[in-house]
């Protein structure tokens, strides 16, 4: 036994995969999902050695069937791997690919409230991409275009479908590319908002997810919830590591009871 | 072609159609309910009322027309079967709990309707209903601005009655409703050519009053603290009892709450010890729709409660039996009926009550509340509910959705994760 435990998060845009020993990181991986996630995940597990194996993510039941000790939702899993990079955390707001989560962290590391949007795409990555190829850029270039813009343009949807319209109606009406980034960040940050006023988010926020690499997001969401917001250096295995974290758990869970 | 295709065909039904209807709700009720293990013997009995729904039960209200009798649809547990019961009418309720009839329903309405009037709609509208063809009047109700429109268009293409459910509580809307119960039993009497008589009324009451005892034995047995069923099957039964004949229904009803009482006595239940207790509150679940109780029980919880129109408002109060007297049976049925705690009330505070009543007698760990997406009532109704409930210390989770399956994944993390959460 080499102490090391497994945490995976199948999620609906890349799957991580973070090795703990203790209370460090060992390694961590990060790859796209695609039509066929698990041989994907069979290629990454090849050679790893581990003693216990937790899955979170939209693929979390697919993996308990192959692999996994055990599954935990990516709610408990990201309250875990928060309180674990952040301590100081009483919020954690993850961007995923097609969902955002806010979740106020207990003094215990677990979680006693949530809040995920339902259906809608709107604020996730997934509306990110959309709007950033509408605007011709990469998803990078999206966010730090928008932060050099002079001023916003007013975006008044939020409809993945209805937004992109309005984004190609401004664009060939001869508006601003980077007024109009900067409008649809305004805009994501404000539906962000409410969904996190939900919650009553106070002291420290951590922010996670492929969406907290968007530099324009965590700038406007610190500005307009007027608290601190803390991004980790890779936010995107936080939940990851938080089911790395309930893995270790559950093999000290089996020790005892040998 | 099997003899029941040849009745559909004569109904004027599209018998393809109707055929992919039958194969769509028979795979989602072997996912959703047939999973489970461990089932009482006497489930078979209301499986089986699911299934011939449109088979075996047409059969029986054809017969029932041919010895010359009448048949109407209704949509909501407003409307007092007892009246027509009494007058010879079967009553029937006509609500769409499937995603398969919901695309022929938003080639006419606007898609940001609830799923349940899109899907009743959409079974009219493709000829897969067949109701609809054999009914001699339908009779609808004021309780949402969907379905008051909805009886607008339908009125145009068959016999249309509609009642006034009043939207407060105060004794001048009692007057109201209790006209609009007498309007009703006119309408009928007009229908058949009949008067309505004491004693068949006061039949109709006893008789709907063993089916309401009956429903409220089998979700009593939910209170304990091993079940010896499930909410999903709990469900099933419930759900059974509106397309059913009332006696035969109310008689297998009692068989099987015998066999629960034996169950319990051999200590035998639905298992899942330590798992969470949860109520559903807000938006029935009609015959078709086992979404939510599925999810939350698949995901290790334990439904013990529904306060909703196919849970304790459709079984709770009963009518005074008294013989004799019609105007003060008529009187008390209406009375009964309103004290039915819709969402379409302002204010609504019995409601809010009977939740945290159930709440506690059902000792439950958390509650869901049940909208279906764009119903309005319980949708804003489910902000007093859940402070009322947090103020007692019981988390609740709303779930919004629609009768199609899209959805499912962020559903079931949210409820793994309010289950993780409890």
């Amino acid at each position: 036994m080499n102490g090391l435990v497994l945490g995976i998060d199948l999620g609906s845009r890349t799957t991580k995969m973070v090795t703990l020993d203790g209370e460090r990181v060992e390694s961590f991986r990060i790859f796209d999902t695609d039509h066929d996630p698990m041989r994907k995940v069979r290629q990454a597990m090849e050679g790893l050695k581990f003693e216990a194996v937790t899955a979170t993510g939209y693929g979390r039941h697919l993996l308990k069937v192959e692999f996994a000790d055990g599954v935990v939702s990516e709610i408990k899993a990201c309250a875990r791997g928060a309180a674990f990079v952040r301590p100081a955390c009483t919020t954690v707001v993850d961007i995923g690919g097609q969902d955002c989560k806010a979740i106020r962290v207990a003094p215990d590391g677990d979680f006693d409230d949530f809040e995920m949007n339902d259906r809608c795409a709107a604020g996730t990555g997934r509306f990110m991409e959309v709007m950033a190829r509408a605007l011709g850029w990469e998803i990078e270039q999206f966010w730090r275009e928008a932060l050099a813009a002079d001023a916003a343009a007013p975006i008044s949807s939020m409809c993945t479908v209805f937004a992109e319209s309005e984004v190609v109606s401004l664009v060939t009406s001869g508006g601003d590319r980077r007024r109009i980034a900067l409008g649809l960040h305004h805009a994501i940050v404000a539906r962000l908002e409410s969904l996190i006023s939900r919650v009553e988010p106070e002291g420290e926020m951590l922010l996670v997810g492929g969406g907290a690499k968007n530099g324009c997001i965590v700038g406007l969401l610190g500005e307009r919830l007027g608290i601190r917001v803390f991004v980790p250096e890779n936010p995107q295995i936080v939940p990851a590591i938080g089911a790395a974290l309930i893995a270790a758990e559950s093999a000290r869970g089996k020790e005892g009871d040998s | 072609m099997t003899e029941y295709e040849e009745m559909w065909q004569g109904l004027g039904l599209d018998v393809e159609r109707h055929r992919a209807l039958a194969e769509h709700t028979a795979a989602q009720f072997r996912e959703q309910v047939l999973w489970q293990e461990n089932r009482p013997r006497a489930m078979g009995y209301f499986d089986e009322v699911i299934h011939r729904a449109h088979s075996g039960r047409v059969c029986e209200i054809i017969a029932h027309k041919e010895a010359g009798g009448k048949f109407i649809g209704t949509f909501c547990v407003y409307v007092p079967e007892e009246i027509a019961l009494a007058l010879g009418v079967l009553p029937l309720a006509l609500c769409g709990g499937t995603a398969f009839s919901v695309p022929y329903a938003e080639r006419v309405f606007p898609r940001d309707m609830c799923p349940l009037v899109k899907s009743t709609l959409g079974l009219a509208f493709s000829k897969t209903c067949p109701y609809a063809p054999l009914e001699d009047m339908s009779v609808g109700e004021t309780t949402c601005d969907a379905k008051k429109k909805t009886w607008d268009v339908l009125a145009e293409r068959a016999d249309f009655h509609v009642m006034e459910v009043p939207q407060k509580k105060s004794p001048r809307d009692a007057a109201l409703w209790y006209e609009e119960v007498l309007a009703f039993k006119e309408r009928l009497e007009d229908l058949t050519g009949k008067r309505l008589e004491a004693d068949s009324l006061s039949q109709a009451v006893r008789l709907l009053n063993r089916r309401r005892r009956g429903l409220a034995r089998l979700h009593s047995f939910r209170n304990l603290a091993a079940p010896p069923l499930s909410g999903l099957d709990t469900l099933v039964v419930t759900q059974a009892a509106f397309t059913d004949d009332a006696e035969r229904f109310a008689v297998s009803l009692e068989r099987l709450n015998e066999d629960l009482e034996e169950r319990v006595a051999r200590g035998v239940s639905v298992g899942r010890e330590g798992a969470k207790r949860i109520m559903i509150t807000g938006c029935p679940s009609v015959a078709g729709n086992w979404k939510l109780h599925h999810l939350l029980e698949s995901s290790g919880a334990l439904v013990v409660c529904d306060e909703t129109c196919t849970g304790t408002r459709y079984f709770e109060n009963l009518v005074p039996e008294a013989d004799g007297d019609l105007e003060a049976q008529l009187r008390a049925i209406a009375d009964r009926y309103l004290k039915t705690e819709c969402a379409c009330f302002s204010p609504n505070d019995e409601r809010i009550e009977s939740v945290l009543r159930l709440a506690e007698e059902y000792r439950v760990a958390g509650a869901v509340q049940y909208v279906l997406q764009y119903c309005h009532g319980y949708n804003l109704e489910a902000i007093r509910v859940a402070s009322a409930l947090k103020q007692k210390g019981i988390p609740s989770l709303k779930i919004e959705t629609d009768y199609s399956q899209e959805d499912t994944g962020q559903l079931r993390t949210r409820i793994e994760a309010f289950l993780e959460m409890l």
